[in-house]
């Protein structure tokens, strides 16, 4: 059965599009959205409600829809709880309706809607309190497979999204009489200008009055002609944040069944905006009364579009319920358009349009109400009776329109923390005073009428263009006066009568449900709505949300006005994730960091993993060791404590020191001390926060009298520069110092092992490396393959070890020369495994150690801390919880039962099963040199342990292991390898 | 999301900035005892009101800046380099 019409409308009637909804094929025509397609084939029932699963049909014709919610497409596209009426119809589109089992027409949680009075607001919070043993295994998957709308995609999104970063003059939002007036003045003054319009067509109301249309035609053709003007279609604009910074989403394909080639599916717009209009409109707001959610009622407005602009009868037979003047027109347009009007129940007692109601014959009932609704898939009739109850009379009807007033679309103004004011005439909230540099204009601040409108944004548009610099002469013709007088609506909210009369259709609230919040306690609006939901879907209340506050003010029994709304929050509208993330996802979620050596160590096959931002080697499989990676560690481990290994640490972070005070600051940044290192040497520090808990640590190499060389830990190197910055610029702006991070400037490696001198020897020029010309801690400048490089004797594994650091461009070649001078000694490159594995050995610490909480004493440092001179967490270090000899101390911990492995995270306890932790295994690796698992711990009373036995737990894996307390190092305890 | 005029670099997204806190605080010296620098470290006043703190360009030019801002309206009234003293406005 179609219902559309013969001729008008704005739809394409030679482009016909298949469709399909519910897995029935229908077919519409260009120009319509989803909602007007189904209305013309006739289809009534769309979804069922959130909470007790009614029917439910199309009751809007925009972005504001409560109830028309579908599944848009299908696998990994399908889209959850789109409205209809924003859905551009295009050909092959897939829809299906949601909220329902096994069919739309036969739902079988439909019986809630029988045991409603079991299902009062606030029921999830009262139902499913006890016992807490069955919130995981009863009450959530109950909860999750009722409720809810639509589905996600489970697969990944195949689609593309940008981002994009926008400045302009004047950001125009919506693109009405209104908004195309204040853009155009804008621009014509000289201002750079955005108009956003969330429609696909510009033209908000005036696309339902073909009287407009040359206005309309007019002004968009002379906004195009301005260079200055971007004007976008399809862009929703859903948040105002501080700043005047705008976001937008521009829906560049979704009117297509897949994205283009090389075109996003959604562009995020991030808009700076030095002045901002906001023309957002005014959205008609429902009346209370029982059961105005059956398919078939629908908001006045919402009729006269689908009527004009997409030209689809919206029923056969319509009664009106209003309590304006403005409702009148779609009365009247729906009977001019050969629409039976059965009548118009009006609650006001005298209306100017009395007259030419009758001059249609229409049957105009003042001063009554419509009483309830009949029929459960579909309105079939209404019964209508005066005000106070009397003369009650059923009408046959499939069509109920009504109209509860307009509230101006406030929900941008409000997110920029404008207050809003009561504004009797229009019996709605309008916006007070700006706080940020935006106006409201239009109905968007409570004007009626296409000329008073226009009139309103060509004024805004010119005083933002004003405001923000631009001011040359415009001048436009504006649509003619007609006599507007204005809507005239009495505030009116609620018909009472026996049944469910629903503030808000999407989340299934009803005037009880608020009466009974108010009832239990939640007086106040913001309490109101969560007990009971009220605003809280996705449609965040526009067509209900006012109406729910009046009718907590009555129960209240103070003004609306006094009882207010609740704040509106980011977004104006749903938007995908998709768009939101934009191009961060997957492997471009976050920057990935390579050192300069990374396509060698890819090519010599190594196994990555990430430290912070950095892509490491963690170790090399050889050929036979691809399916066990410990026969790779141990194997380079080993290298290391036997012959020679090499080890790319270009992930050090690095800072260049420079400056007559660098000493100095250093001092001050450092527990030990800097000034009295001489040039050539390079010295460990150790650097606390200001609250006296160790940072970070690294050697701190002195290259010139006012230059240093400092190293971090890779994961600290960013706080650590912004901690020097910090107290540089703002603590001791008078020490003369200057820094720089060159981190990436220098690949660093480090040649560790018995046979590392011999080794570098064979590559080295330059640079006499016997034990009394460079000894441990000696720096000096070299060159290596003809490349220069830069050569520390420190060692992080404990054994001889060189640190060779080159400027990055000579990173490989430089590489290759100290494995090819290895080769004889049998050199390896080792990974970071290893790497941890050696120092876990010698008992230095690193991450798992410095875990934000332990100080240098627990760590065994203490003596590093200065007596003398000021430094960083110098004072606070000295508290006596932090001082407190009793505190968790660094130990070496070792498997009593050698074959025994040590799972890092245990706990530290005095007998199996004891609960009392006294501290825990921090590191642990099995070692290359000790023939058993070695690990590093921090236990209490430490000193009293040392020699005995106690038990790592580790209750998770149920495992109990028995270790012997010993001293940190568990290799050359004595030092003396580093300095062979 | 703040617009930050950085006074070495001109307006600027928040999202380039780290937020530290109250500027008016200052390192005690450095024999000023426990509570002096336990004060500085941990104690800081909460105003709903106009504020002076510290916002590093830590993705533009590395300079800690002063920023006075709003709590309440997130307004940003002044900004100014680390050196300079900043008054608040009265309301």
């Amino acid at each position: 059965m179609s219902r559309r019409l013969a001729g008008g409308g704005r739809v394409d009637r030679g482009a016909r599009l298949r469709f399909s909804f519910d897995g029935d094929a229908y077919e519409g025509l260009r120009g319509d959205t989803l909602a007007s397609a189904l209305m013309a084939n006739g289809v009534r029932l769309v979804g069922r409600s959130f909470k007790y699963h009614r029917p439910r049909g199309i009751v809007t014709a925009g972005p504001e829809e409560p109830n028309a919610l579908v599944e848009l497409r299908g696998g990994a596209r399908r889209e959850a709880n789109t409205p209809m009426p924003v859905i551009e119809l295009f050909d092959g589109l897939e829809a299906r309706s949601q909220n329902r089992w096994p069919s739309l027409a036969f739902d079988l949680l439909s019986a809630n809607d029988l045991i409603a009075r079991f299902l009062p607001a606030g029921f999830y919070y009262k139902t499913f309190m006890w016992p807490a043993s069955f919130w995981e295994k009863v009450y959530e998957p109950l909860i999750r497979r009722s409720a809810g709308l639509g589905s996600a995609a489970r697969a990944p999104d195949p689609d593309r999204y940008e981002t994009l970063h926008a400045h302009c003059d004047v950001l125009v939002v919506g693109s009405g009489a209104t908004g195309l007036a204040a853009a155009r003045a804008a621009a014509e003054a000289g201002a750079r200008v955005i108009l956003c319009e969330q429609d696909f067509e510009l033209g908000g109301g005036l696309l339902l009055d073909p009287a407009h249309e040359a206005w309309r035609a007019g002004m968009i053709g002379a906004l195009l002609r301005q260079s200055e003007a971007t004007v976008l279609s399809r862009t929703s604009v859903f948040g105002y944040y501080d700043g005047n910074v705008l976001g937008a989403i521009e829906r560049v394909a979704d009117h297509l069944p897949v994205p283009p080639d090389h075109a996003p599916r959604q562009r995020f717009w991030m808009i700076r905006a030095r002045e901002v209009v906001l023309a957002t409109g005014a959205l008609e707001r429902l009346i209370a009364l029982p059961d105005n959610d059956r398919p078939g009622v629908m908001l006045a407005g919402a009729a006269l579009a689908y009527l004009r602009r997409f030209a689809v009868a919206p029923g056969e037979r319509a009664v009106m319920f209003t309590n304006n003047d403005e409702a009148y027109d779609t009365a009247f347009a729906l009977h001019d358009a050969g629409i039976e009007v059965a009548a118009i129940v009006d609650v006001r007692a005298a209306t100017a349009r009395a007259e030419p109601a009758r001059q249609r014959g229409i049957d105009l009932r003042l001063g009554s109400v419509v009483l309830g609704v009949h029929g459960r898939r579909g309105v079939r009739g209404v019964t209508v009776a005066a005000r106070d109850g009397a003369n009650a009379k059923t009408l046959s009807a499939d069509l109920l329109c009504v109209s509860g007033g307009h509230n101006p679309a406030i929900q941008l103004a409000s997110q920029s923390r404008t207050a809003m004011r009561w504004d009797s005439a229009i019996a709605g909230f309008v916006p007070g005073e700006s706080t940020q540099r935006q106006r409201s204009a239009g109905a968007a601040r409570g004007l009626t009428g296409i000329a008073s409108c226009a009139r309103d944004g060509a004024a805004a548009g010119a005083a933002a263009a004003a405001d923000a610099g631009f001011a040359a002469a415009s001048g436009f013709d504006l649509p003619p006066d007609s006599a507007e007088p204005g809507t005239q609506v009495e505030a009116f909210w609620e018909v009472r009568s026996a049944g469910k009369a629903f503030v808000d259709l999407q989340n299934d609230v009803t005037a009880d449900d608020i009466r009974l919040a108010r009832r239990e306690g939640y007086e106040h609006i913001e309490h109101a709505k969560r007990y009971t939901t009220l605003s809280m879907a996705t449609d965040q209340g526009k067509t209900g949300g006012l109406v729910g506050a009046a009718v907590l003010a009555a129960a209240r029994g103070e003004d609306v006005a006094a009882v207010g709304l609740p704040t509106y929050r980011p977004f104006a509208v749903p938007i995908s994730f998709g768009a939101i993330a934009g191009h961060a996802v997957g492997k471009d979620f976050a920057p990935i960091r390579r050192t300069a050596l990374h396509r060698w160590h890819e090519r010599r096959g190594a196994r990555f993993m990430e430290v912070g931002p950095w892509l490491r080697p963690a170790y090399y499989p050889q050929p036979g060791e691809e399916n066990d990676a410990w026969a790779s560690v141990l194997r380079e481990a080993r290298a290391v404590r036997q012959a020679v290994g090499l080890c790319d640490v270009s992930t050090l972070g690095k800072i260049d020191v420079q400056g007559r005070d660098a000493a100095v600051f250093l001092d001050r940044l450092y527990t030990n001390t800097f000034s009295t290192l001489p040039v050539g040497r390079a010295r460990y520090g150790l650097m606390l926060r200001e609250d006296g808990i160790v940072f970070d640590d690294g050697t701190t190499s002195r290259l010139a009298d006012d230059h240093f060389f400092m190293t971090t830990t890779t994961v600290n190197a960013a706080r650590v520069l912004e901690h020097m910055e910090y107290h540089a610029q703002t603590v001791w702006p008078d020490l003369d110092v200057q820094f720089c991070a060159v981190t990436d400037h220098w690949a660093s490696m480090s040649l560790a092992g018995p046979q590392a001198r011999a080794t570098l020897a064979k590559a080295v020029e330059g640079l006499d490396l016997d034990n009394a010309a460079f000894p441990f801690m000696g720096v000096g400048d070299a060159a290596i393959a003809g490349c220069p490089v830069r050569i520390f004797r420190i060692s992080f594994s404990g054994e001889l070890a060189y640190e060779v650091a080159t400027p990055a461009g000579h990173a490989e070649r430089v590489w290759e020369a100290v494995l090819a001078a290895g080769r004889a000694h049998g050199i390896a490159p080792y990974g970071v495994e290893a790497l941890g594995l050696l120092r876990i050995e010698k008992g230095h610490v690193a991450g798992p150690e410095l875990t934000g909480h332990t100080t240098a004493r627990d760590l065994g440092l203490e003596r590093m801390l200065k007596k003398r001179g000021d430094y960083v967490g110098r004072v606070l270090a000295e508290r006596p919880a932090l001082a407190d000899p009793d505190r968790p101390r660094l130990v070496g911990l070792r498997p009593v039962d050698r074959r025994a492995r040590l799972r890092a995270g245990g706990h530290l306890v005095a007998a199996p099963g004891s609960a009392e932790s006294l501290g825990w295994l921090a590191s642990a690796m099995p070692s290359v040199e000790l023939d058993c698992w070695v690990g590093l711990g921090l236990l209490a009373r430490a000193e009293s342990w040392r020699g005995k036995c106690l038990f790592v737990a580790f209750p998770l894996n149920d495992e109990t292991t028995e270790v012997e307390v010993t001293h940190p190092h568990h290799v050359d305890p004595e030092n003396a390898r580093v300095r062979a | 999301m703040h617009r930050i005029d950085c006074p070495w670099c001109g307006l600027r997204d928040e999202i380039e900035f780290a937020y530290r806190g109250d500027a008016t605080v200052r390192r005690p010296p450095a024999d000023a005892g426990i509570d002096a620098f336990y004060e500085y470290v941990y104690l800081r006043d909460n105003p709903r009101g106009w504020h002076v703190e510290w916002w590093h360009h830590a993705a533009g030019c590395r300079q800690w800046i002063k920023v006075v801002r709003h709590t309440t309206t997130h307004a940003i009234h002044a900004t100014a380099k680390a050196d300079e003293d900043m008054q608040v406005p009265r309301s």
